[in-house]
């Protein structure tokens, strides 16, 4: 047993527990930002596509439990690799065409995508949402003296560190993401030694892409599946990636995780400002540095 | 005889040309969320619930023309009433019709009152539309806060859930709701432990959820709606709340919610519906031709309905008076005329706007009970018409009072 103190009136145990939720908010966070500077880093598109990517993933897991009878742990694998094709296909049918253009015409382009998207889904399954249980093996959960976490939520916790680590390796590590960074710096130069750079910012797309749907199977046994899932976290996240930095990779790990548990902490001081505190904290990260907590300022 | 038909001839020619010219033209606004959380709930189905009021109205019978328009207020207060502004001013438009999410609607009956049109209410909840901010332009028809918080409220403290703790959408609709059922739970011996207001729209609820299990109040009144509603029930499973002896009251709770929880998370919940599609034949034919006009296989809410027995009454009222024109002569009618509907059977409206029927206290289906699509409710208890709705002595409407 922990021992009891209070912090402002709020019971440790309270306490711990807000902090854990927090992290487990902060997963989520962090994927998707993870996968938005993924895509700003090596691209320099803004995706706004992103949050309904992320709810495409967690439609795609509930189609396929409901029509072809494929549960969780395969949709895990499955889904990051469809909604990862969508992504390509995007990336070649029109982000290709405006790569050379300034930055607003792919915003407005990813944008303009995203509400065609939710738009379909609406249409086609309604607002309410759509049921989507808990896997077997991970229900249930374990009293941890300060609060019962259910295992779904340690789960999230643990795969989403692993899968952040993975990336942030894969990019800033390998010989892959070497090739990766200097296409991004000078293309026409890595083009010179025979890396097919076209093929190489295709691909990275539809990665980034893949994360925000692998985002989404595994929202989708603890958020309602529905249309409006995306817009509702995206706003968040982009706040995420702009406090940590465009396009750095830890920046949107670790801010992710942190604002996470600030956003947890403010559901328990101060409920009602709990969607609005993170916007606060990136008006005042922007006024004090401009390029964001981990970003090079340009 | 030659003479007398000619006569005749133009007689008929005159009285023809008389009935054209004296038809009463009326357009009816469905003014709700198109695109958001409460869609299902309303939505494009309250435009089909007006076509079907219509329809069965036969305006062509009673010399008259129905045309019905619609729009998207984005649960925006502000957009509300600009599009009820607009409607009333630019498009002539004669009634406003359902308009859910309670802050829009206390907005939009501002407008109506200033223009003298009518407002019917079907969405919205907030029992103050009847109180202290009632108006002799709107019928409120299909149920509200004080309703819902009496029904479910004074059932679960009657079967021993005597502590409560509210999880409250932070809004005009939240906060009546928890108001509301607060002073239920109190007056019929209850205790309400605490309360936390979220954001409305808020995805992750785990947060609050633990504030409401360490309070140790055996229900956790959801005093939420739509997605809000679905988002707390599915965290709720999931963080052991029910299986730890604590029970949900879903204050607000929808026929397309229980779907889209499925009944395996939802089974056991008790909530109040002052209609359901599988109460009787009426109801099962009057769903089988909204879900032809619908064609995407959901089930019509309580909303809906309401839309449908609203406009019906609303018609029958304007052809009673020959005209629409002002809005607070045909409420009048509305409230001198005893109501008749397929779905709401007979009622009628209150001086203070209320319609009345009876409500039903529901409880969700166990997965293996349900027999076929929509099978989601048992039903534990009918409160009568009288009891269903507040007493007027304690609506604090100045139309009343005075």
């Amino acid at each position: 047993m922990l021992p009891m103190f209070e912090v402002f009136g709020i019971p440790s145990q309270a306490l711990f527990g807000q902090l854990l939720l927090g992290l487990i908010n902060g997963s989520f966070y962090a994927l998707l930002s993870l996968g938005l500077a993924v895509i700003f880093g090596m691209l320099n598109i803004i995706n706004f596509t992103h949050g309904a990517q992320y709810m495409m993933g967690a439609f795609a897991a509930f189609l396929l439990l409901r029509y072809v009878g494929i549960g969780y742990w395969p949709a895990l694998v499955i889904v990051p690799f469809i909604v990862g094709v969508t992504g390509i296909v995007i990336e070649r049918l029109f982000l290709k065409r405006i790569q050379k253009l300034d930055h607003l015409y792919g915003l407005i382009l990813t944008f303009g995508l995203a509400l065609i998207i939710e738009g379909l889904f609406r249409n086609y399954y309604g607002s309410s949402g759509q049921p989507y249980g808990v896997p077997e093996s991970l229900q249930g959960g374990r009293n941890l003296g300060f609060m019962f976490l259910p295992n779904y939520r340690a789960w999230v916790i643990a795969f989403s560190l692993a899968v952040c680590f993975a990336t942030w390796f894969a990019i800033e590590r390998t010989r892959l993401g070497s090739y990766l960074r200097a296409a991004t710096e000078n293309p026409a130069l890595v083009r010179a030694f025979g890396v097919n750079v076209p093929r190489m910012v295709t691909l990275t797309y539809g990665f980034g892409v893949g994360l925000a749907g692998l985002a989404g199977v595994m929202a989708a046994p603890i958020y309602n599946v529905s249309p409006q899932m995306g817009s509702d976290i995206i706003i968040v996240v982009f706040a995420v990636v702009v406090i940590g930095g465009m396009g750095s990779i830890m920046g949107a790990i670790v801010t992710g995780f942190t604002l996470g548990i600030v956003e947890g902490l403010t559901k328990v001081f101060f409920p009602e400002a709990s969607n609005t505190v993170i916007f606060v904290i990136m008006i005042v990260v922007l006024l004090v540095r401009p390029a964001g907590l981990f970003g090079r300022s340009a | 005889m030659r003479l007398t038909t000619t006569v005749a001839f133009a007689a008929v020619a005159l009285f023809g040309t008389a009935a054209q010219a004296e038809d009463i033209n009326v357009k009816l606004g469905v003014l709700n969320d198109m695109s958001s959380l409460y869609a299902d709930i309303s939505g494009p189905g309250s435009v089909i619930a007006a076509k079907l009021a219509v329809e069965d109205f036969n305006p062509a019978a009673h010399g008259m023309k129905v045309e019905i328009i619609s729009a998207d207020h984005q649960n925006k207060p502000d957009v509300g009433s600009n599009i009820a502004r607009q409607w009333f001013d630019v498009d002539h438009v004669d009634a406003i019709l359902d308009v859910p999410t309670s802050s829009v609607a206390l907005a939009v009956s501002d407008v109506t009152r200033e223009k003298n049109k009518v407002f019917l209410i079907s969405g919205a909840a907030s029992s103050d539309l009847t109180g202290p901010k009632c108006s002799p332009n709107s019928v409120h028809w299909t149920y509200d806060t004080w309703m819902l918080a009496n029904g479910t409220g004074k059932a679960l403290v009657k079967t021993g859930g005597d502590t409560w703790f509210f999880l409250t959408a932070d809004y005009a609709f939240g906060h009546a709701l928890e108001h509301d059922t607060a002073a239920v739970v109190t007056a019929n011996g209850g205790k309400v432990l605490g309360a936390v207001d979220h954001p409305l729209n808020t995805q992750d609820f785990s947060s609050f959820l633990l504030q409401a299990q360490a309070s140790k109040a055996k229900i956790i009144g959801l005093a939420n709606a739509g997605g809000d509603t679905i988002n707390s029930i599915k965290q709720g499973a999931e963080f052991g709340i029910t299986a730890g002896g604590q029970q949900f009251a879903g204050l607000l709770v929808f026929v397309t919610d229980v779907q889209a929880l499925g009944l395996k998370t939802a089974q056991g919940l008790v909530l109040t519906e002052t209609w359901y599609w599988d109460m009787n034949d009426a109801n099962r034919a009057w769903t089988k031709r909204w879900q032809a006009e619908r064609q995407d296989g959901k089930f019509p809410s309580m909303v809906v309905a309401g839309v449908y027995s609203a406009t019906l009454h609303y018609l029958k009222a304007v052809a009673a008076l020959k005209s629409a024109a002002d809005g607070k002569a045909v409420v009048n009618q509305m409230k001198a005329m005893p109501t008749d509907d397929p779905l709401f059977g007979k009622g009628y409206v209150r001086t203070d706007g209320r319609k009345i029927h009876p409500a039903y206290l529901f409880q969700v289906k166990k997965p293996e009970e349900s027999k076929y699509a929509g099978d989601v409710y048992n039903l534990r208890a009918t409160i009568p018409a009288e009891e269903a709705f507040r007493p007027m002595k304690d609506d604090n409407c100045p139309m009343v009072t005075n």
